[in-house]
C-alpha cells in the first residue's frame, strides 16, 4: 500500500511491502514536483541477536549467528569463526582456511546467481515496459516461477549446493565452519565430485548467463565494451540498461569498502581496502562507529567493541528504523560486489564506479560471479586430501576479537568480547546495515537514501503506480538482505 | 489450491532451503499438485499496493485462502504490540496480519522451528517476545490459542526444522493438496509424522562408532559425537540421515553434531551446543526410550569390545585403519 499524505515540505509516501529483498523494507519518500526529494529507509524487523548471544559460551555463536540470515548464513558463520579465532590468537590450518573459503565462495556465487535471476530482473517484466523491444524476452526469461532463466537458475543453484552438502552437511545453517578450520576432511572422491559439480555450474554460466566463457566477461575493461556484450541473459540486461540509462540511475557516493574476500593462509583472494574519489587507501577498522541518532535504539555512538543493542520500545522520533547507522571515519560507505571488485583493482569495476549506479552494481555482481567460478575451481583443485583441515581452537577466558569478512552483499563484521569464559558483548554490522543505513547525527543519509534522491515517480509509460519502478530498481540493485540489516 | 506465504520474524532460510528441492524442482512439484502461489515475498513479482490489496481480500474472505504458510516466529513485542515487526506499508504488525489471515485459511502451515515453536528468534532473553504460531516452546498456545483449528479442521501443521528439509515442506503441501494429511498424520507437537517418526540417528554413518561408544573427542574427528560433542541425534526427530540434504549431506555426515533443530526449545539446550553435559562422567540425555541401566551396561560392554580399527578411527579426521576383509586379516 502506498499510503500518501501531504505535509510540510512536500507530499509523503510510504512504500511497502517490498519483496525480493530477503526480508521486508519500508521506504518513506518526501516528494516534490514528481520527484523524490528525501528518502527514509526503514528496516522494520528487530529480533535482537546481539543481546541473545550475551552470557553464552563463545562457541555457541557458531550455532546461532548463521540463523541471522538464511541467504548469507555461511558468511555469518565465517565472521563468527574469525572473531573467535582472533580472540584466541589462533586461526585455521591452511587447508582448513582453503575449504572454508570454498564453502563461502559457493554461497556467495549462489547468492549472486539468485539475485540477478530471481530478485532483480523480474521488475523489467512489469506492464510499464510492455512496449519496449526487450519486453517479451524478459517475460519469457524472468517472470517469477515460470521464466526459463528463473527455473534454470534454481536448478543450477540446487546442484551447486551439492558442494555444500558434501563439505558443510547442508545449506543453510552449518556448523562445519570452525575457528580452527572445517569439521569434514574432504578426500580424493570429494575433491573430484566437487570439481564435477563446479563444471556443471560453469556450463550453466556459459549457456544461460553469459553466452560465452565467463573469462571473456572478466576480460572486459571498459563500460562501452561492457555495453557491447550481447551474450546470454547478461546481454539482455545490458540492452535494457542502455535503453533505460541505468548507468545514471541511483548513483553511489563513490566511497567503497571491502574487508577483503576469501582469506587463505597467506592472502585474501580479493584485496581489502577503501576506495574514495578514485584513490585507494587501507581500511582502519578502528575508525568504524555506529550512530544511533535516527535508529530506534538507545545509547551513544560507539565503536562496535563498545557498542550495545538496546531497542527503544517507544520507537521515538527522530528514529525511523531499527537499523543503526554505521560510519567509517564518520562517513557512510557503500559495500558489495562492485565495491570489492573496485578495490581489487578490476579495470571494468573501476570504470563502472565513475557513475556507480544501478548498472554498476548489477554489472559488478555479474563480473564477480564470472570471476568466482574460476576462484572456486582453483580452490577445489588445491584441496590436499592428506592435509589437516582443522586444529582445535579454545576461546580464551577473557579477550576480544573481530571477524571481518565479505558476504555476497558486502562487508560483514562481528565484534566479540569474552569475559570469564562467556560472551559479554557481541556486535554485528552487516552489509545492508552499511548500505541501507538511516541518517546520522549530522543528518547525512545512508547510501540507499542518497541514491534515491531525485528519482522520478512516474514509470516509463508515464503512470504512477505508487511504488515507482525506478525506486525498485535502485533498491534491488544493492542486493539488500533485510534480515541481516538489523539482525 | 492456492498458497499465501508470509515471512515473519525469521531468517528466510527455510525458503532458501526449499528452493534446493530437486528432481523435480520446487516449481514443478507445486504445479504438478495444482498448487499455486498467490504471493511469496521472495518468489513473486508484486510489491506495494498489489500485495496489500491481495492481503486485504484474503483477510476479509473476499478471496478464498487455501494454505497459509508462515515462515519465522511472530514478534509480540514491544509490550504486546507486535511492532518489532511491522508489515511495511500497511501500518499493521505481522502479528495482526497472521491473526486476521489464519482463521480464514483452510490450512495453516508453520514452516520451520521459528514459526512452529519460536525457535532461534526466541533464544536467550527473547528480545522481541517472539512465539510460534500455536506453540511457545513446548507449551501449547502461541499467537494463536491451543484450540485454534484452521477451516479444514487441523491445528497449525508444524513443519519444524532449522532450516526445514525441502522435502518436508513439499510433501506436507502435497499431502494437504491431496487431502491426505489428517490429525493422525501429526505427532504430539503437530509435526508431520512422515518425517518426525524417524530419528536423526537412523542412517547416521557414524552408527558403527555409536555401537561401540567409540567417541570423537574433538570436532573433525569421525567418531560418534554423542558422548562428548553434544550430538542428540538419538533423540531428535528427523529423517536427515535417511534422505540426505543437498545431494549427500547431513549434519553428522559433515562431522558436527545434531543439535535437534526440529525440537521445541532446541535453541536453549542449557549447555554449549557442541559439548555434552555430564554427571559423574556419564552423559545426560541418553536415547529417549532406552532404560538407563541397560544403556550403561551395554555401553561398558561395547566399549570393552571395541575393535582397534574403530577406536583409532574414532579420534581421527578420516579412516586411518581400513577394515580388513575376511581371510586377509594379518
Amino acid at each position: 500500500m502506498a499510503r500518501s499524505q501531504t505535509g510540510q515540505g512536500g507530499a509523503r509516501r510510504v512504500l511497502g511491502p517490498f519483496n525480493r529483498v530477503e526480508g521486508d523494507l519500508e521506504v518513506r519518500l518526501t516528494v516534490e514536483d514528481g520527484h523524490v526529494r528525501r528518502a527514509e529507509v526503514n528496516a522494520p524487523l528487530f529480533r535482537g541477536f546481539e543481546p541473545m548471544l550475551e552470557g553464552r559460551a563463545p562457541e555457541d555463536a557458531l550455532t546461532l549467528v548463521p540463523r541471522i540470515c538464511g541467504i548469507c548464513s555461511v558468511s555469518q558463520s565465517m565472521a563468527a569463526a574469525r572473531a573467535i579465532a582472533a580472540a584466541a590468537g589462533q586461526g585455521p590450518t591452511p587447508q582448513g582456511a582453503l575449504v572454508a573459503a570454498l564453502i563461502h565462495a559457493v554461497e556467495n556465487a549462489a547468492d549472486h546467481l539468485f539475485h540477478f535471476n530471481l530478485f532483480f530482473m523480474a521488475d523489467f517484466a512489469r506492464p510499464a515496459y510492455a512496449d519496449r523491444a526487450w519486453a517479451r524476452a524478459v517475460e519469457a526469461r524472468f517472470l517469477p516461477q515460470r521464466g526459463e532463466a528463473v527455473r534454470a537458475a534454481v536448478a543450477a543453484r540446487a546442484q551447486l549446493m551439492h558442494v555444500l552438502g558434501m563439505l558443510a552437511g547442508r545449506w543453510p545453517h552449518t556448523l562445519a565452519v570452525q575457528p580452527g578450520g572445517v569439521t569434514r576432511a574432504p578426500g580424493l572422491r570429494e575433491r573430484l565430485r566437487i570439481l564435477a559439480e563446479l563444471t556443471a555450474f560453469r556450463r550453466h554460466l556459459e549457456s544461460a548467463l553469459f553466452g560465452a566463457p565467463p573469462e571473456a566477461f572478466v576480460a572486459l575493461e571498459t563500460v562501452p565494451d561492457l555495453l557491447a556484450w550481447e551474450g546470454g541473459d547478461a546481454g539482455l540486461f545490458l540492452r535494457i540498461a542502455a535503453d533505460l540509462d541505468l548507468a545514471h540511475l541511483g548513483p553511489g557516493g563513490g566511497r567503497y569498502l571491502s574487508f577483503g574476500g576469501y582469506a587463505l593462509a597467506d592472502r585474501t583472494i580479493f584485496a581489502p581496502g577503501l576506495w574514495e574519489g578514485g584513490v585507494p587507501a587501507p581500511v582502519d577498522p578502528g575508525a568504524i562507529t555506529e550512530d544511533l541518532s535516527h535508529a530506534w535504539m538507545r545509547g551513544a555512538t560507539a565503536h562496535p567493541f563498545a557498542g550495545m543493542t538496546l531497542p527503544d520500545p517507544e520507537m521515538a522520533a527522530p528514529g525511523y528504523s531499527w537499523c543503526k547507522a554505521p560510519r567509517l571515519a564518520g562517513r557512510p560507505v557503500e559495500v558489495g560486489a562492485l565495491a570489492r571488485q573496485v578495490i581489487d583493482g578490476h579495470p571494468l569495476a573501476r570504470d563502472l564506479a565513475r557513475d556507480g549506479g544501478v548498472l554498476a552494481r548489477v554489472a559488478g555482481r555479474l563480473l564477480e560471479l564470472a570471476r568466482l567460478i574460476g576462484v572456486m575451481e582453483d580452490l577445489a583443485r588445491a584441496i590436499t586430501p592428506e592435509a589437516a583441515f582443522m586444529t582445535p581452537v579454545t576461546p580464551p577466558e577473557d579477550g576480544t576479537g573481530a571477524g571481518l569478512v565479505e558476504a555476497a552483499r558486502g562487508s560483514l563484521g562481528h565484534w566479540l568480547r569474552i569475559e570469564r569464559g562467556h560472551i559479554a558483548g557481541y556486535q554485528i554490522i552487516a552489509p545492508t546495515t552499511w548500505n541501507f543505513s538511516p541518517r546520522d547525527a549530522c543528518g547525512v543519509p545512508g547510501p540507499l537514501e542518497a541514491a534515491l534522491e531525485g528519482i522520478a515517480l512516474a514509470d516509463a509509460d508515464g503512470t504512477d503506480t505508487g511504488t515507482p519502478l525506478a525506486v525498485q530498481h535502485v533498491v534491488r540493485s544493492f542486493d539488500p538482505c533485510m534480515v541481516c540489516t538489523v539482525h | 489450491m492456492n498458497i499465501l506465504w508470509l515471512q515473519a520474524s525469521g531468517c528466510g532460510g527455510c525458503t532458501m532451503s526449499l528452493l534446493c528441492a530437486e528432481a523435480p524442482g520446487l516449481f514443478d512439484l507445486l504445479a504438478g499438485a495444482g498448487l499455486e502461489i498467490l504471493w511469496h515475498p521472495a518468489l513473486s513479482l508484486e510489491s506495494g499496493a498489489e500485495v496489500t490489496d491481495l492481503l486485504e481480500a484474503l483477510a476479509t474472505g473476499a478471496r478464498p485462502l487455501d494454505i497459509l504458510c508462515v515462515e519465522g516466529a511472530v514478534a509480540r513485542g514491544p509490550a504486546g504490540t507486535g511492532r518489532f515487526q511491522m508489515l511495511s506499508g500497511t501500518g499493521a504488525s505481522l502479528m495482526d496480519w497472521v491473526r486476521r489471515l489464519a482463521p480464514r485459511a483452510r490450512h495453516v502451515v508453520a514452516v520451520g522451528s521459528c514459526a512452529a515453536f519460536g525457535g532461534v528468534t526466541s533464544a536467550g532473553g527473547n528480545p522481541s517476545d517472539a512465539a510460534g504460531l500455536q506453540m511457545e516452546g513446548t507449551h501449547p498456545g502461541g499467537i494463536l490459542p491451543p484450540a485454534f483449528r484452521a477451516q479444514g479442521g487441523l491445528p497449525v501443521v508444524n513443519v519444524a526444522g532449522c532450516p526445514v528439509h525441502p522435502g518436508w515442506v513439499v510433501e506436507t503441501l502435497l499431502a494437504l493438496a491431496e487431502g491426505a494429511l489428517g490429525p493422525e498424520g501429526l505427532d504430539s507437537v503437530a509435526r508431520p509424522r512422515f518425517y518426525a517418526d524417524h530419528l536423526v540417528h537412523h542412517g547416521c554413518p557414524k552408527n558403527e562408532f555409536y555401537e561401540y561408544k567409540a567417541s570423537a573427542m574433538e570436532l573433525s574427528q569421525i567418531g560418534c559425537m554423542m558422548e562428548h560433542l553434544g550430538c542428540i541425534g538419538t533423540q531428535a526427530a528427523g529423517d536427515c540421515n535417511i534422505r540426505p540434504w543437498n545431494g549427500e549431506g547431513s549434519c553428522t555426515r559433515a562431522g558436527y553434531p545434531c543439535i535437534g533443530c526440529t525440537e521445541p526449545e532446541f535453541e536453549e539446550p542449557r549447555h554449549p551446543f557442541t559439548r555434552t553435559p555430564k554427571v559423574g562422567g556419564i552423559p545426560v540425555g541418553l536415547p529417549s526410550d532406552m532404560p538407563k541401566a541397560w544403556f550403561m551396561a551395554l555401553a561398558s560392554l561395547s566399549k570393552a569390545a571395541t575393535p582397534e580399527r574403530v577406536a583409532r578411527n574414532a579420534v581421527s579426521d578420516r579412516v586411518r585403519m581400513p577394515p580388513a576383509p575376511r581371510g586377509r586379516r594379518r
